[in-house]
């Protein structure tokens, strides 16, 4: 536990959210942008677990809510990407496993990250969500997080391990 | 192990705490203790992403000139084709010129509509699903920038300011659902409020309900007190349909804006307004420029296009780099030559 971890954590947060919004958001894909932050979030909460996975999630989120471009009310991604975060953590395990689960949780988180992120928002009367199809940008962020996700989780996962040997151990 | 009480906790104390920024952050609006924390990530985060847009242009370069090379063909078919277009309307709009020149004598235009602006360029798009159209623009509070800006380019106008760094800011696009500016026709002057709708687009509510307004009107901001957020004067969008609902107060049009927010680079933040209203004298500039059209075909690069365009100015005292130039827009016509 510690301070690797935190360090670890903090560095992918940071350089996942610089590089979504200067690199990834920059591409003009259509639809959805790649949500490399929920990738790190994922693979960082399914080396250690739902505890550090909601609170590694709360962080991210919250970076992304008060970075430069974010103009919505804060602490929106921080909701989404903390219940990401306890969910991936939930599939942690202390053996190896295989590169398919990571990527069905990804599947699974995007599509929900999305829904829920319009979902908040409609909460607190932001309906913009409503103006745009919110379908395709469902489909197209599923697409491009798992095109993703096989390069990215498996390192994040691998250097977690690498940081903290024994991940499992509560906090 | 997996699924403790313990874990169970920490997720309702964090959702719980986003609830309660969120709520926060809402009800404060721009006077909120978020906005300085805001500020402060702005300023850690800013200069991050100034660093790595100008790391990784280069190379997003090189990959848009290999996907562009086969577009090269069409994009000259149809650049002939505009230029016979525009050929055939350097006649037509002859006349019309030497009435607007006398016109602009008459008004002294000259001394009329001069933006000041601060050129940046832009460094961070936001995310899509994240349901609000804003990007990061490398210039600052250093650079004069305050919030509640207007940001143009070339081509019209792109949004306004809503929160600064000291060396980036945060523009909000103009096709965002929380946009909206008041704008003028500048056929009849008709006024109405232009909505930003996402990927559709914008929409234009018009105040009377009675206004005749067709297919190509063009229109421009009617501008704010004090010229915050919006300078008047700056080009919106042609309407491309109009919706007929009888019986309506306001009379609902789409409009096409000017500007291509999909490939949005350099744009210039209005940091002194005009003296005075420059009604549409900005819009020429799109339609009304057929001498410098020929030259187009032989200038291969787009993107540097924009920044050429937004301050026109004949003589550009100082103008080098990030110091603001006058923009002269009713000079454009003969300024471009």
């Amino acid at each position: 536990m510690g301070a690797a971890r935190v360090l670890y954590a903090a560095v992918l947060i940071v350089v996942g959210l610089v590089v979504q919004v200067s690199v990834l958001a920059r591409l003009g894909l259509p639809g959805a942008v790649p949500d490399l932050l929920l990738l790190v979030v994922v693979g960082m909460a399914m080396t250690y677990g739902p505890t550090a996975g909601c609170a590694i999630g709360f962080a991210a989120g919250l970076c992304a809510d008060l970075a430069p471009p974010a103009d919505h009310a804060a602490g929106r991604y921080a909701f989404v990407l903390c219940v990401a975060g306890y969910i991936a953590g939930l599939f942690a395990t202390r053996n190896r496993q295989s590169v398919i689960t990571p990527i069905l949780v990804v599947v699974l988180l995007a599509a929900l990250t999305t829904a829920l992120y319009a979902g908040v928002g409609a909460l607190v009367g932001d309906t913009a969500a409503r103006d745009v199809g919110l379908s395709s940008l469902l489909i197209t962020s599923v697409i491009y997080d798992a095109l993703l996700a096989p390069f990215v989780v498996p390192l994040v996962m691998a250097g977690a391990r690498r940081t903290d040997p024994q991940p499992l151990l509560p906090l | 192990m997996k699924d403790s009480r313990r874990g169970r906790m920490v997720l309702v104390l964090l959702l719980a705490i986003s609830f309660a920024l969120i709520t926060v952050d809402i009800h404060g609006g721009r006077n909120s203790p978020i906005s300085h924390v805001r500020d402060w990530a702005s300023a850690v985060f800013g200069p991050a992403e100034r660093a790595t847009a100008s790391a990784v242009d280069p190379v997003g370069r090189a990959i848009d000139a290999v996907r562009d090379a086969g577009n090269h063909e069409d994009e000259k078919k149809r650049l002939q084709e505009e230029n016979a277009r525009l050929r055939q309307e350097l006649q037509n709009v002859e006349l019309d010129k030497n009435r607007v020149a006398d016109l602009d004598r008459l008004l002294k235009v000259a001394s009329a509509g001069q933006y000041k602006i601060e050129p940046a360029r832009v460094v961070a798009v936001g995310p899509a699903q994240g349901f609000s159209w804003t990007v990061t623009i490398d210039a600052g509070s250093r650079d004069g920038i305050k919030p509640d800006m207007t940001v143009i380019n070339g081509e019209g106008l792109v949004g306004r300011v809503t929160s600064v760094g000291p060396m980036t800011a945060t523009v909000l696009l103009a096709t965002d659902p929380g946009f909206s500016v008041g704008s003028r026709m500048a056929a009849s002057m008709e006024i109405g409020i232009t909505t930003g709708q996402g990927d559709r687009p914008m929409r234009l509510q018009l105040l009377n309900a009675q206004a005749q307004v067709k297919t190509g009107d063009r229109l421009v901001t009617f501008g704010s007190q004090g010229g915050r957020p919006f300078v008047p004067g700056v080009p919106v969008g042609t309407v491309t349909e109009i919706r007929s609902t009888p019986g309506a107060l306001t009379r609902t049009v789409e409009v096409k804006p000017f500007v291509k927010f999909t490939s949005l680079d350099n744009v210039g933040v209005v940091i002194e307004p005009p003296r005075s209203d420059p009604r549409d004298a900005v819009l020429p500039a799109a339609a009304d420029q057929p001498p410098a059209a020929p030259a187009a075909p032989a200038a291969p690069a787009p993107p540097a296009a924009p920044a050429a365009a937004v301050p026109p100015a004949t003589p550009p005292p100082t103008a080098t780099g990030k110091s603001s130039a006058n923009g002269r827009p009713t000079k454009t016509p003969t300024g471009r030559d």
